[in-house]
């Protein structure tokens, strides 16, 4: 068969990656398989109960991250308060023993959360097929992979095969175009696209972000948009690797070396979309018109800008719809047209997967120093915290001075892990509490049960700190 | 993973949309290394409140649709985590299928690893179902070989699902046995990206 149209990115890690392939459905190969101790116990027992082995222990990599206290990492494993997760951490660490996989453990500066740790080590590189047992593996698209979250099950196939079995999705691209206003940035960007296709809009897609706001975007942020691409509803989502790319990934522990390294960068150069590629769907954004973007609501597609009023739950179009808005303005104790900056937050969050980086970091602390200088503190009323993605990022910012800066104005400064994110760890909102969030998901219970999570950059999170209720950036900027 | 033929149930209206998976099963039933006993906290912030007494008025808990095997809902059911605990606890809850106007695509791939039938009908149809289940006749069947949805009055919907999917779950198939099959055609594979990638060999 001839193909008359040229080939996605997408289209291209595709097919350099089908092993065999039976009525559309393809067996692929996997170069990256990330796990943490969360999604892995029932797959490596499932390994066992049938006698089967890890075909590529080398081509995975292990992290303790979902579970992990915030505080007093340096004790190791054995003084984790919470007996379960313990036993899960315990669980992970036999596994990856008995299997020979390569283990950042707590306490090990190398640790933090999966998706920090893989780019971080250069082990997540361009044209790769990356696999996790968690949702936001769309991280890794930020390097032109293929990252995409998978369930147990499959964690079991691809630890005895290295491979996955699936249908190809369709393609979708979304153009942002035009100089962000400061204050502006990547978590924005993804917000603004959740906004606009809905958090089904990817569903059956991989979304290749492109356009010139993305190529002007550091490595740190296109991360940021592409963790956030499962919010949207697609599995993965993609940047064409560029010179920002391989700046990233060069002299990083799992680099290719020495004149492998012009190998690796002639094959990863291949990975782009042909000018007469067609993508089944499109979606333009102007990223001038983007405001700073905050959730409302208890799904990640409940966005408004910092200048808006909370939404009327008799607009929405459908009657499930309009029930989960009444359902949402309850649970999150908002009234319809309510200037969104006159909730106060009790809390603030910023870290998780989505914004926990070196830059994220070094946004945040931008406006506290600022605010700072201005002899402005965190609000007395509320508990700020920053927990960096990984040990590596907190010695970063740390020789940076960004502790510092934080410590002084009123945060506490923690050890890596998902924290609170997701509420598995001792780092969890009490009932009714409001948190200005980074982390990724506003769902019902997601901080703890009863909290009320609004997302937002570490910019906007880092304002509300301040301001002690949701806040304008560009106020404080 | 169990096989799918035909079921007889009784079907529960959930009429909700974007039920994500920390709904289905929140965090603290996360942390098991097993996967069974999930059904205890299956949409437990809906069932229990915070005394940890019964919800009279969730559906689940409603006396006329105890046992229920078919959970019918809104649009984008499963969005959110990757966490397989959400099928496992309805499985283990004794949910079966799950009727829906779309589902979110990693809970819907695990739904398939695990014999548990997720259905995807037109919004007219879902509606349909779900004014019927909320009366006093809610038995449905599930037929997955004829792929259709028969209301408690008699109406039949037809849905679409994928031919292998299908095909697997009537037999029960194991994946992974199936693969390790084409173990020769991996085999080579490695191969030739061990030569074309060799960076890749000594990380």
């Amino acid at each position: 068969m001839r193909c008359m149209s040229g080939k996605t990115l997408y289209d291209k890690i595709w097919d350099a990656h089908v092993v065999s392939q039976q009525d559309g459905e393809a067996i692929l190969y996997i170069d990256l398989h990330l796990i943490h101790e969360v999604t892995t116990p029932q797959a490596f027992a499932g390994l066992r109960a049938n006698g089967r082995k890890v075909r590529r222990p080398d081509r995975t990599l292990a992290v303790a991250d979902h579970n992990v206290p915030t505080e007093g990492q340096e004790l190791g494993v054995r003084a984790v308060a919470d007996e379960e997760a313990r036993l899960q951490l315990e669980t992970l660490e036999r596994n990856v023993a008995d299997n020979g996989i390569q283990f950042f453990g707590m306490g090990d500066v190398r640790n933090g959360i999966v998706h920090v740790v893989g780019p971080e080590q250069g082990r997540t590189q361009p044209g790769m097929t990356i696999v996790c047992g968690d949702s936001h593996t769309s991280t890794h698209g930020a390097f032109g992979a293929l990252a995409q979250g998978i369930g147990t099950s499959e964690v079991e196939h691809v630890l005895a095969t290295q491979t996955l079995r699936q249908k190809k999705s369709k393609n979708m691209r979304v153009l942002i175009e035009g100089q962000p206003a400061p204050g502006v940035g990547a978590k924005d960007f993804a917000l603004a696209v959740i906004g606009a296709i809905g958090t089904a809009g990817g569903t059956g897609y991989v979304i290749e972000y492109a356009g010139d706001a993305i190529r002007a975007l550091s490595m740190e942020g296109r991360m940021t948009l592409c963790n956030l691409t499962i919010e949207a509803g697609a599995r993965a989502g993609l940047v064409a690797p560029d010179q920002t790319t391989f700046d990233y990934i060069r002299g990083r522990p799992a680099a290719p070396k020495g004149g492998a390294w012009d190998m690796a960068v002639e094959y990863w150069k291949s990975f782009y979309t042909d000018e007469d590629a067609v993508f089944d769907r499109e979606v333009r954004i102007d990223a001038s018109k983007i405001a700073p973007l905050v959730t409302w609501g208890t799904s990640p597609e409940d966005v408004i800008a910092i200048t808006d009023v909370v939404p009327d739950p008799a607009s929405f179009s459908t009657p499930d719809k309009r029930a989960a808005a009444e359902r949402a303005l309850e649970y999150m104790g908002l009234q319809a047209g309510q200037p969104i900056t006159e909730a106060k937050v009790d809390v603030v969050f910023i870290g998780s997967c989505t914004n926990s980086r070196i830059e994220d970091l070094r946004a945040a602390a931008q406006v506290v120093q600022t605010a700072f200088v201005n002899g402005k503190l965190v609000a007395p009323h509320v508990r700020a915290m920053v927990v960096p993605g990984s040990g590596l990022v907190s010695a970063q910012a740390e020789e940076e001075g960004l502790d510092a800066i934080f410590k002084a104005a009123g945060f506490e400064w923690r050890e890596p892990g998902c924290s609170m994110c997701l509420g598995m760890n001792p780092d969890r909102l009490k009932p009714f509490e409001r948190c200005a969030s980074t982390s990724n998901r506003n769902f019902e219970g997601r901080q703890g049960r009863n909290g009320r999570t609004h997302l937002m950059s570490p910019a906007m999170a880092a304002a509300a700190a301040i301001a002690g209720h949701i806040a304008d950036v560009r106020d404080f900027v | 993973m169990e096989a799918f033929t035909r079921l007889d149930a009784k079907a529960a209206p959930l009429p909700l949309a974007n039920i994500d998976t920390d709904q289905i099963i929140p965090k603290q039933f996360l942390k098991t290394v097993e996967r069974e006993g999930l059904g205890r906290g299956l949409f437990f912030e809906y069932r229990f409140d915070e005394a940890g007494n019964e919800r009279a008025d969730f559906v689940l808990n409603r006396p006329e649709y105890k046992g229920a095997g078919v959970l019918i809902t809104g649009d984008n059911f499963g969005c959110g985590s990757s966490r397989e605990h959400a099928p496992w606890a309805l499985m283990d809850f004794g949910i079966r299928c799950v009727i829906s106007t779309s589902f979110a695509d990693i809970f819907y791939n695990n739904c398939f690893q695990n014999g548990l039938l997720p259905v995807v009908l037109k919004a007219d149809e879902v509606q349909a179902l779900m004014e019927e289940a909320k009366g006093g006749n809610h038995m449905v069947t599930v037929d997955l070989a004829e792929q259709t949805v028969v209301s408690p009055s008699g109406q039949t919907f037809r849905f679409e699902i994928d031919a292998q999917r299908k095909e697997k779950m009537l037999k029960g198939l194991d994946a992974i046995g199936e693969t390790l099959q084409q173990g020769q055609a991996i085999d080579v594979y490695e191969m030739k990206r061990a030569l074309a990638q060799p960076w890749l060999e000594d990380a």
